[in-house]
This record gives structure tokens, sequence and C-alpha cells, in this order.
């Protein structure tokens, strides 16, 4: 706990990241958890809301307002509108997990326990400097135009091919 | 602010949601698993860009986001497919394919 208040360390960063990080967490686990798959898409709103107000802590704000527009607001209607036609019981239903169901705890743990032990082994000293303000948008604009223009268009592509397969998919014929 | 704090927060995100995909028996609960290693994945990136103080890892991102939209909806298509094919998106029971 000390090391939270050492030199060139924002102590009010810190601590609004480790708020924000718990309830991630905890929601993250009530997706894994519930019952429910009604408030397992609200519970998934929550993580969401709590990645985009970490991206503005990391001072990613064009990040983070596409993180609430896209997800908050396009995918998690997509999900509740899956849910609401494929599903006609209302409350907490059984059967919403595999019978192996169990094996996924060492998977998660040792994934978990392997990836927190490299990072801590390279990054468990190194501080992120304080930058001096938001990511401007002008600098995400040059990187999109230039270097990534190709991948940008190629992305454009994918979204107008999935937007077609996923009305060949779904309708009814 | 420390590095290891968004790297351990994005692992333990991508931790859970892996224990989704393999527990989950639901379609539509492996999507939103998905999603939160999806969401994992981007942390990271954003926290490798404040690193550098460059702009790449946020472009990154948001191509991450675009591709996600992108999968949820083709996957919720291909879920309401199923559902109205078999009456029911169990994992489990879409073993056609076994040998």
């Amino acid at each position: 706990m000390s090391a939270l208040f050492a030199a060139d360390v924002n102590v009010a960063q810190n601590v609004g990241f480790y708020i924000i990080a718990a309830v991630m967490l905890y929601g993250a686990v009530r997706i894994v958890s519930t019952r429910n798959v009604v408030h397992a898409a609200l519970w998934l709103v929550l993580v969401l809301g709590g990645v985009a107000a970490q991206y503005v802590l990391a001072a990613a704000e064009f990040v983070a307002v596409s993180q609430v527009m896209v997800y908050i607001g396009a995918v998690m209607v997509l999900f509740l509108f899956g849910i609401m036609l494929t599903r006609a019981t209302i409350g907490s239903e059984d059967g919403l997990n595999n019978r192996g169901w169990g094996l996924g705890i060492p998977v998660a743990l040792l994934l978990a326990g392997t990836m927190i032990w490299v990072i801590v082994d390279e990054y468990g000293s190194s501080v992120i400097e304080s930058p001096d303000g938001p990511m401007p948008t002008t600098a995400l604009s040059d990187v999109f135009l230039r270097e990534g223009l190709v991948p940008f268009l190629a992305l454009s592509f994918v979204l107008l091919a999935a937007a077609i397969g996923a009305i060949v998919l779904a309708r009814k014929d | 602010m420390y590095a290891v704090n968004f790297l351990i927060l994005g692992a333990l995100l991508f931790a859970l949601g892996v224990f989704g995909v393999i527990a989950r028996r639901n379609a539509v609960m492996v999507l939103m698993s998905i999603e939160l290693i999806l969401n994992a994945v981007n942390v990271n990136l954003i926290a490798f860009a404040l690193m550098n103080d460059s702009a790449e890892g946020h472009v990154f991102a948001l191509y991450v986001i675009a591709v996600a939209a992108a999968e949820v909806g083709v996957g919720l298509a291909m879920v309401l497919m199923i559902y109205r094919n078999r009456r029911s998106i169990a994992l489990d029971e879409l073993s056609a394919l076994k040998g």
C-alpha cells in the first residue's frame, strides 16, 4: 500500500482505477456465473462502461466515446434483441452451463496465473508517466489516413460484408 | 499510474472471458464472454499506447471495436438461424460434425 504513494504516481488516478477495476471484475464474475441471461447482459453493460472509464483514465478519450457508442449503444441492443428472439422463459433458468463447466476453473486460473506472473516479472516496477492531456483526435486521424489507411478500407468492407451476411443469415425465406 | 494495473486488469478479464467460453452452454452467453475477451485485449492496447505515448494503440483498439461489432452482428444472426431450425441454442447439441 505504501507503493501507492510513491513519487510520480498520481494517487487520485490510482484510487479511481482500483474502484472502477473492482466494479468491473465483480461484474465480469457475475456475467460468467449468473443464471439469468438478461442479468448477464446488464452486467456486461457495467463492465463495458467500466472499460470506457478506464480509457478516460488512460487519456484515450476518443476510444472511450467510441466504446460507449458502439458497445453500450449498439452491441448491447443487439444482445438484448438476440436474447428476446431466442428465449421465451423470463427469469432464471437451469442448463446455462455445460456438463463439464468445472474444467474451465483450472484453465482460467492457470491462464490468469501465467499472464500475471509474466506481467509482474516484466513490468512490475515500471511507472507510466502522467500524460500531458488526452490523445488528440488529430493524431488518431493522422494514423488512420496514413499508415492505417489500407486496414481502414479493409475494415469498411468487413463491416459491409458483416451487414449483408447478417441480413442473409437472419431473414426468413 | 503503474503499468501493471492495466495489464493485470486485462489478464483477469481475459481469464474470466475464457472461463465463460468454456463453461457456458447458451450461445448468447458465449458471445458475451467473447466480448469480455475482446475488451481485455483493448485495455491492454490502450495501456501500451499510454506507455509509449503513441496513437497506434488507439487506432488498433478502434479496429478491434469495429471487428467486434461485425462479429456480434454475424454471430447473433447465426444464433437466430440455429434457434429457428432447432428450437434450441445449446451448443453441446450442435454435434453434427462430430465424427
